[in-house]
């Protein structure tokens, strides 16, 4: 379990996290989302203890992260920005050096070290100097090493930047497997992630939360409309009268317009009022084609504008 | 313990990179070279003094070079933030990258101990100046290495790292220098705090506990102010 409590973090007269709030559930998967320099990697070094809070205060497992510290850290694993790696140490040395670090003892570590190479697919790699690795199995390593003392509590900051696809769907699903034995934290300032490994999502601009939600909720809500859009072979103008005349409809737009498209229109209404029905009952009745009839949500893509760019306007 | 399992694994990577090779081979070089010098002086004496001036005037360079890396590095890797977000104290990962430190500094030295059995061999050197004179040597060190690691801990770059140790030890070693041209306490003052003139009387033979404790709480301090120069961080 995770609790930050108005965590503020200046450095020096820059505020870099503003009255921080948050839990995180044990067994939770919770997103950190935000832009770059958004305060993210600032809010992990609180929460993992590397910087103390200018003010406010944070825990781990029920240690106080500044007083309660090695206890709150035996509690941790903690995947930094850049993976910290001993570029001269085979992938086994670093990982025992790590284990006894953590105060686990030689038994132990031994057993871990294969659980956590069989979890991380390092197999092939045991003995290889990390600095020959390429990024995505440093990844991976990092990984490894965060996970390898059973913490509670893993801290996984942008575990996806700057490898190839492929591992990135890899890494992902790796992160996916470990919820529900952790109580995960990924920061992340790519959305798709978001949604496909959390299960809530804390989105963080200029220093502050400025929503938290489950994905598809959070669209909901900052919608506050539904949408509807579809495809209608027919004269134009009189297919937008026509569906603005359903009731319930506050606006219609065509959209992509494209030649030799059908067109498509995008119907917005008031939220919780469905007029899919009534939509399509219209097109049929009129006499047109309707090729395509669909609800749609926000992507996080717009979400994240919305709520990044909000106070600008 | 954690500090046994961090000097344990610095002491390796000495051994299994080839930084410490290197500057300890230009070490032997140049203390042997001196070496040479000395012996093959006119009237030249069987006595460790030639070595041990030359070795403390190179520990001034050897010691930042060996240092330079221990926490310069970490802190380029990234490595320090997992080290300490690790259930391991501050002072248990300076202390323990010292220690290695210190292993591998005595290490060098001892391989200078062939000049002295060479001394043995062509003449009579008197033993309690030498084991005096390396036991003076093996406490310059400790003190140069503390003064390396605090060098280490202000920069992540080794370079910096390196010239930052190497400037306070050269203060350190030749402040009587400026001590001979002032006068009364200030000279007192200065001549307590150099380097050299404690290791002089370690050369004669003279083992002053004054001395000892001086290269000590040299250590001592310089290692304090590298555990601080991390927590620095915590208000940066």
């Amino acid at each position: 379990m995770i609790e930050v409590n108005d965590v503020t973090k200046y450095y020096g007269n820059f505020p870099a996290i503003m009255d921080i709030n948050f839990r995180v559930e044990p067994g939770e998967i919770v997103g950190f989302l935000g832009p770059n320099g958004a305060g993210k990697s600032t809010t992990m070094k609180v929460i993992t203890g590397f910087l103390p809070p200018t003010s406010g205060a944070a825990s781990v497992a029920g240690y106080d992260v500044v007083n309660e510290s090695l206890e709150a850290r035996r509690h941790i694993g903690y995947l930094p920005e850049t993976v910290p790696l001993y570029t001269e140490m085979t992938v086994r040395e670093y990982l025992d050096y790590m284990g006894r670090l953590r105060g686990m003892t030689s038994e132990r570590v031994r057993a871990r070290i294969d659980d956590v190479i069989a979890i991380c697919r390092l197999e092939d790699y045991y003995s290889t100097i990390i600095g020959k690795l390429s990024k995505g199995f440093r990844q991976r390593l990092g990984i490894a090493q965060a996970i390898l003392h059973e913490p509670d509590v893993l801290v996984l900051d942008e575990p996806t930047i700057g490898i190839d696809p492929i591992q990135v769907v890899e890494t992902r699903q790796l992160i996916k497997d470990l919820g529900g034995d952790h109580t995960l934290i990924v920061s992340t300032h790519i959305l798709p992630e978001v949604s496909q490994l959390c299960e809530r999502v804390i989105v963080i601009n200029e220093g502050q939360i400025v929503a938290t939600d489950e994905p598809e909720n959070l669209a909901k809500r900052l919608l506050g409309r539904e949408r509807v859009d579809l495809q209608v072979k027919g004269p134009q103008q009189e297919v937008l009268v026509a569906l603005e005349s359903v009731e319930g409809v506050e606006d219609v737009r065509r959209f992509n317009i494209e030649r030799g498209v059908i067109p498509q229109y995008r119907v917005e209404s008031e939220s919780g009022v469905e007029i899919r029905a009534a939509l399509a009952q219209k097109v049929i009745e009129s006499g047109w084609e309707l090729h395509r009839l669909e609800a749609v949500t926000m992507s996080l893509e717009e979400i994240f504008l919305k709520l990044t760019t909000e106070d600008e306007e | 313990m954690n500090t046994i399992n961090i000097a344990l694994k610095e002491s390796k990577l000495y051994f299994a990179t080839p930084a410490a090779y290197i500057v300890g081979a230009m070490f032997l070089a140049l203390t042997g070279v001196f070496f040479v010098f000395d012996i093959t002086a006119p009237f030249a004496e069987a006595s460790v003094r030639g070595i041990v001036n030359w070795a403390s005037f190179f520990i001034i360079f050897l010691a930042p070079l060996l240092t330079m890396k221990l926490l310069a590095e970490e802190q380029k890797l990234g490595t320090l933030e997992l080290l300490l977000t690790s259930p391991v104290r501050d002072w248990e990962v300076v202390i323990g990258k010292y220690i290695a430190s210190l292993l591998i500094l005595l290490a060098i030295l001892a391989v200078t101990f062939y000049y002295v059995l060479l001394l043995y061999a062509f003449g009579e050197p008197d033993t309690g100046p030498v084991l005096s004179g390396y036991l003076g040597l093996a406490l310059y060190g400790a003190a140069a290495l503390g003064i390396g690691m605090l060098g280490s801990s202000i920069s992540s770059n080794q370079i910096v790292s390196a010239v930052v140790g190497i400037a306070i030890l050269l203060m350190l070693s030749y402040v009587h220098l400026i001590g001979g041209i002032v006068t009364g306490l200030a000279s007192a003052i200065l001549n307590g705090m150099s380097m050299n003139q404690h290791i002089e009387d370690f050369s004669r033979g003279v083992i002053d506990t004054s001395s000892v404790v001086f290269f000590l709480s040299l250590a001592a301090v310089f290692l304090f102010l590298t555990i601080r120069s991390l927590e620095t961080r915590r208000w940066r």
